[in-house]
């Protein structure tokens, strides 16, 4: 081992044999080659970098970034927390569960769809008035107008649910009522299912490469994703003793880990923003945070006291709802790191990493 | 009539009048004075506020062609502009019917209509719309729709000096561009070809460009697809996404239902 150099103070510096060697060397290569190979910079092509297959377009990006801000990965999460919720609620009442778990499912599930996801969504438009323009058509072409139709009627029933669950509360338990509530608890269950996982399909379904690429199972990652947020979030609510929530969550914290597992593992550069890069540390954070640490919390949890066990399911609650709200904001992320790629679209083979 | 664009790099000498034209007609607004740095590309790419741009692609130096003394690098321009698809992933992703299909063949998003959702921005497989951050909507190329409902062509193929940029009817200018790209090649230019998209699920454009070389050192990929392809499979793992939620749910409560 050598010494470690310091290298001197700019201006400093002593002028030596070595370093008039290095200049003279560094003019002779200019002179035989015109290009010079140096640390720190790329002089070659000079003066300005050439256009080449193998550079593209002087490495701009093709494609465009996406224009989404802040508000729609949030939307994402709410979103599949609420179509989650609306599941549970359903099968919680069919099956003859405990009523305040349906009705705080169902208050998940309106508050999320009626007031939230509407308020999002006209945030990144700008003005609440654009959002009508949405309701101008149907498009079954167009994700995003399915989307926006499926938010309308589940909003529609889960708010008929909950208001539902309101009035009888209030004024006592009467047929219109009673209609009320079994057809909103039907509209929502319809909507909540697809409502629970579209955002997948939304951007699946775009040019963006790590998308795309992912088209197959970023659905059913997203579906899974809201599932562990609303049970942990009902969770937190006071339900850490609901054996039903506990099954669901560790189903969903198994399939988090089985997802996390297929990105890490798949050889192909396309999902490098997956892994790489902050956007990387995101979706890695929000996978540990979904899938292995709830999982490994609440498997703990099943053994020792009552009281331990409430505790641990509700840390394995808190880790699994920031965890699928980091895995929305990781996606869209990496969804702008791939966009800034040039070479994906050009399929330009990426450089062999070292 | 279907009409298209035919813009030639062989005849384009990189004066911008078509992007100048296109900003005088249209009153788009400019789009910032800045040094992009790597070459006198100082637009950089197509965008909200910028509809037609002309790309500055340098090669090796190639003296013979163009003048180029020995030591200077030769140039290419191409004036680069939304390529009007046959197959437009922006129209299919809009979910409020804004970007419409003109009776021209152009692809036009109706300013009126368009909410700013930015679903077109991710659609597009050549990264051409763009949602303008102060507006809050979508902009790109018009196809110069309101002259063309005139009868005129539109104001960059007006401007364009050289008729580097044609504009016509699509099968005229396609036989045209094959007749242009042969007659290049009869003169020793071996590298000229058409830029064709109609072997990928766009389906070809309305904007056809005539480069040297690969495309590709003209950001043009040479495998563009319109997003519907993945519709199947995204809405397929939908399904089944649904379906393990749905079964979940139940067999978690039903669990539950029967040890309680």
């Amino acid at each position: 081992m050598s010494e470690a150099r310091i290298p001197p103070l700019p201006g400093n510096r002593t002028p030596d044999a070595d370093s008039e060697r290095k200049l003279f060397e560094i003019r002779r290569q200019a002179e035989s080659k015109g290009k010079v190979n140096g640390q720190g910079i790329y002089p070659a092509g000079a003066p300005f970098p050439i256009a080449s297959p193998e550079t593209g377009y002087y490495g701009i990006p093709m494609l465009k970034q996406p224009a989404w801000t802040w508000e729609i990965p949030l939307y994402f999460f709410i979103g599949g927390a609420s179509g989650a919720a609306s599941v549970i609620a359903a099968i919680a009442n069919y099956t003859g569960a405990d009523p305040k778990l349906i009705k705080h499912a169902r208050w998940i599930a309106a508050a999320g769809s009626t007031v939230l996801s509407p308020a999002l969504l006209i945030m990144d438009l700008g003005k609440p008035s654009r959002f009508l323009n949405m309701l101008r058509v149907f498009k079954p072409q167009s994700p995003m107008s399915v989307g926006v139709w499926t938010l309308v009627g589940f909003s529609g029933g889960a708010a008929a649910a909950a208001f539902a669950d309101f009035m009888r509360e209030r004024f006592g338990p009467s047929l219109p009522i009673s209609i009320m509530e079994q057809a909103g608890q039907a509209a929502s269950l319809l909507f909540g299912l697809p409502f629970s996982n579209y955002t997948g399909v939304l951007i699946g379904a775009t040019s963006i490469p790590v998308w795309n690429e992912n088209v197959g199972e970023l659905p059913i990652h997203f579906g899974m994703s809201g599932l562990s947020a609303a049970v942990g979030i009902l969770e937190l609510m006071g339900h850490e003793k609901s054996r039903a929530l506990q099954m669901l969550g560790l189903g969903a914290a198994t399939f988090e880990c089985w997802e996390g597992w297929r990105i890490e593992t798949r050889p192909s550069t396309g999902v490098n923003p997956l892994k790489k890069g902050p956007s990387g540390a995101i979706v890695r954070t929000g996978g540990v945070l979904s899938g292995p640490l709830p999982l490994a919390l609440r498997i703990l949890s099943l053994v020792g006291g009552k009281k331990r066990s409430r505790k641990l399911r509700h840390f394995a609650a808190m880790s699994a709802v920031a965890g699928s709200l980091l895995t929305r904001i990781g996606w869209i992320y990496a969804g702008h790191q791939s966009a800034k790629d040039w070479r994906a679209p050009l399929e330009i083979p990426h450089p062999r990493e070292e | 009539m279907t009409t298209a664009f035919l813009t030639d790099s062989t005849l384009c000498i990189g004066c911008k009048a078509c992007e100048v034209a296109c900003k005088e007609w249209n009153g788009v607004e400019e789009d910032g004075l800045n040094w992009t740095g790597f070459s006198y590309d100082n637009t950089g790419a197509v965008g909200h506020s910028t509809w037609r741009h002309v790309k500055f692609v340098e090669h090796t130096p190639e003296p013979g062609f163009g003048g180029n003394a020995g030591e200077l690098n030769s140039w290419n321009f191409s004036s680069d502009v939304c390529k009007h698809c046959e197959n437009a992933g922006c129209l299919e992703a809009c979910p409020t019917g804004a970007i419409v299909r003109t009776e021209f063949g152009g692809v036009f998003v109706q300013p009126d209509v368009c909410n700013g959702c930015a679903y077109c921005v991710v659609s597009c497989p050549f990264g051409v719309v763009q949602r303008n951050p102060d507006d809050g909507r979508a902009f790109k190329c018009t196809f110069c729709y309101d002259r063309q409902k005139a009868g005129l062509v539109p104001a960059c193929a007006k401007a364009c000096p050289t008729e580097s940029i044609q504009f016509g009817d699509i099968s005229h200018l396609q036989n045209k561009a094959k007749e242009r790209v042969e007659q290049l090649h009869s003169r020793g230019m071996n590298d000229a070809n058409l830029y064709d998209s109609s072997h990928t699920s766009v389906g070809g454009t309305h904007a056809m460009f005539i480069v040297r070389g690969d495309p590709r050192s003209y950001n043009l990929p040479p495998n563009p697809q319109i997003p519907t392809i993945y519709a199947k499979k995204a809405w397929t793992s939908s399904a089944i996404g649904a379906a393990m939620l749905l079964g979940g749910t139940l067999i978690a409560f039903l669990a539950e239902g029967r040890s309680a």
